[in-house]
């Protein structure tokens, strides 16, 4: 049985249509790359898992809930199942470190302060990032916030995790670092994993089945092997990067 | 000629739908009060953020405009003839039912409000709000429900401060600058006032302080685009405030101040 199931999801913004019935289904442990074109709709996709954009049509479910269906104290408890690494790292400016990565423990009032203390150090710990733990965000270079995002992002364990580009705006160098991150955190927490990107070498490393979106469907969906292959041109013209082609650059 | 019907139209639209958006934002606040026990410490934290740290700021304004008060009220009296003695009770009046708690609450927007705005703006378009969301915090209860409480706590908070230093900025005018006793200006001050229009002016404070609040949260929810879109919702929210305070502000003199 799929862990998440997406069925005709549609997403526009006034007259721009963004998504245009988008199914899926995402089997437990697997990690899926969503690559395309910027501002093809990944985000959306990524945030219309979560709901924290509401489809304009289509459902998605987590295991056997309909998250349409659910109250938002329902909804909360599975939005702490799924934790999101934002592409700007989204970490509060006002919190230190070890503040950023146990916000979401300590306002769900299941944990005791030193529970949490010992988490946010077993998390820092996974991303390198101990000895950061009272720093300020801004402090930190591009690659560490990442990972500031990454520790917060899996501090209530969750099943599935969500990464939005992850690499961009890093060196090859830290980005790289970060991809071995995402593929060594999967490993060890047996997470799901969906990673919106648009960075093929990052598609490649860490993903097991690839999909890309364009005009608002699913063009591609497969193994890294077989996006290599395929003889679609709109495909092969991402995948290699070029600028002629059926893809109009927007 | 039809363009500026649309303009006008399109604006309407426009201020109804912020005012609907107010409206359901309020409800999630009020909704939201059933965390506040729980929440103490964040409302705490936005008491000293919105309010004590805007007290400075309440006293300098508030004694020159006990003092301009003085001094216009006399140079009107001088004019009709009116007794000097009553200076104190006109500017008493003045200031407890009006001036302290409409400009408190101008003032109170334009730094509390702006930021309030400023700050949700950033974390909108950050996606901090977002990861909030995502990791199962309610934004309303974290950073709507303490930071509208602090503003309807506080915002009464200053304008007892403003009353009181506005007071003593007219009485040094009275007896500097117009040659009045301290003991005639008291007097009159005395004489006039009541307890009904300290707590009536009170209570537009703290429906303005609410209104203040829920006006920055609003917009900061709101904003859209980067640096110019947070510098637009903060325009916006001030804009807003200062004019819902004064719409308000009539609405309460004729409900509390009937003729």
């Amino acid at each position: 049985m799929s862990l998440i199931k997406i069925t005709d999801l549609h997403k526009s913004f006034n007259s721009q249509i963004v998504l245009q019935g988008i199914n899926l289904e995402i089997k437990e442990g697997e990690s899926l790359a969503i690559i395309g074109q910027s501002g093809c709709g990944k985000s959306v996709f990524l945030k219309s898992i979560t709901r924290l954009l509401k489809p304009d049509r289509g459902d998605v479910y987590f295991g056997a809930k309909n998250l349409n269906e659910l109250s938002s104290s329902e909804l909360i408890k599975i939005r702490r199942e799924i934790g999101m690494v934002f592409q700007s790292a989204a970490l509060f400016d006002s919190l230190s470190v070890k503040d950023n990565v146990g916000l979401g423990l300590r306002e769900s009032r299941l944990f005791k302060a030193d529970e949490i203390e010992r988490i946010v150090e077993e998390k820092l710990n996974l991303v390198g990032l101990a000895d950061a733990a009272d720093k300020s965000p801004s402090e930190l270079s591009g690659g560490m916030r990442k990972r500031v995002g990454l520790a917060r992002a899996i501090a209530s364990n969750p099943k599935v995790l969500l990464y939005d580009e992850p690499t961009t705006g890093l060196d090859p160098v830290t980005a790289d670092l970060i991809n071995e991150l995402i593929v060594d955190l999967n490993k060890k927490l047996n997470v799901t994993s969906l990673t919106v990107t648009h960075d093929m070498t990052s598609a490649y490393k860490i993903a097991s089945r690839i999909i890309m979106l364009y005009n608002g469907c699913i063009e591609f969906d497969g193994s890294p092997d077989e996006i290599k292959k395929c003889k679609n041109e709109v495909v092969q013209q991402f995948i290699n990067g070029k600028s002629r082609g059926p893809i109009k650059v927007r | 000629m039809n363009l500026g019907i649309d303009a006008v139209g399109r604006q309407s639209l426009r201020f109804i739908h912020t005012l609907g958006g107010l409206f359901v934002i309020f409800i999630r606040y009020i909704i939201s009060l059933r965390y506040i026990f729980s929440s103490i410490k964040l409302i705490i934290d936005q008491v000293y953020l919105v309010g004590l740290k805007s007290l400075p700021l309440i006293v300098i304004i508030s004694i020159f405009v006990g003092a301009v008060s003085a001094w216009q009220a006399a140079y009107q009296f001088k004019f009709i003839g009116a007794p000097l003695r009553m200076l104190g009770q006109a500017v008493g009046k003045a200031v407890v039912i009006e001036l302290a708690p409409v400009l408190s609450a101008i003032v109170f927007a334009g730094r509390v409000g702006a930021g309030i705005t400023a700050e949700l703006g950033t974390m909108r378009v950050t996606e901090q709000i977002d990861a909030l969301e995502s990791m199962g915090i309610n934004p309303i209860r974290y950073l709507v429900m303490p930071r509208v409480t602090a503003s309807f706590l506080m915002v009464p908070f200053l304008v007892i401060f403003a009353n009181f230093v506005a007071i003593m900025g007219a009485l040094l005018v009275a007896v500097v600058g117009v040659d009045l006793t301290w003991e005639t200006f008291m007097i009159g001050f005395r004489d006039s006032f009541k307890i009904s229009d300290l707590i009536n002016g009170l209570i537009k404070a703290g429906v303005f302080g609410m209104v203040i609040g829920l006006v920055g949260c609003y917009h900061g929810f709101n904003t859209k685009g980067g640096a110019s879109g947070v510098g637009k919702a903060t325009t916006e929210s001030v804009v807003l405030s200062s004019v819902l305070i004064l719409v308000f502000n009539f609405i309460f003199a004729i409900i509390l101040f009937r003729i």
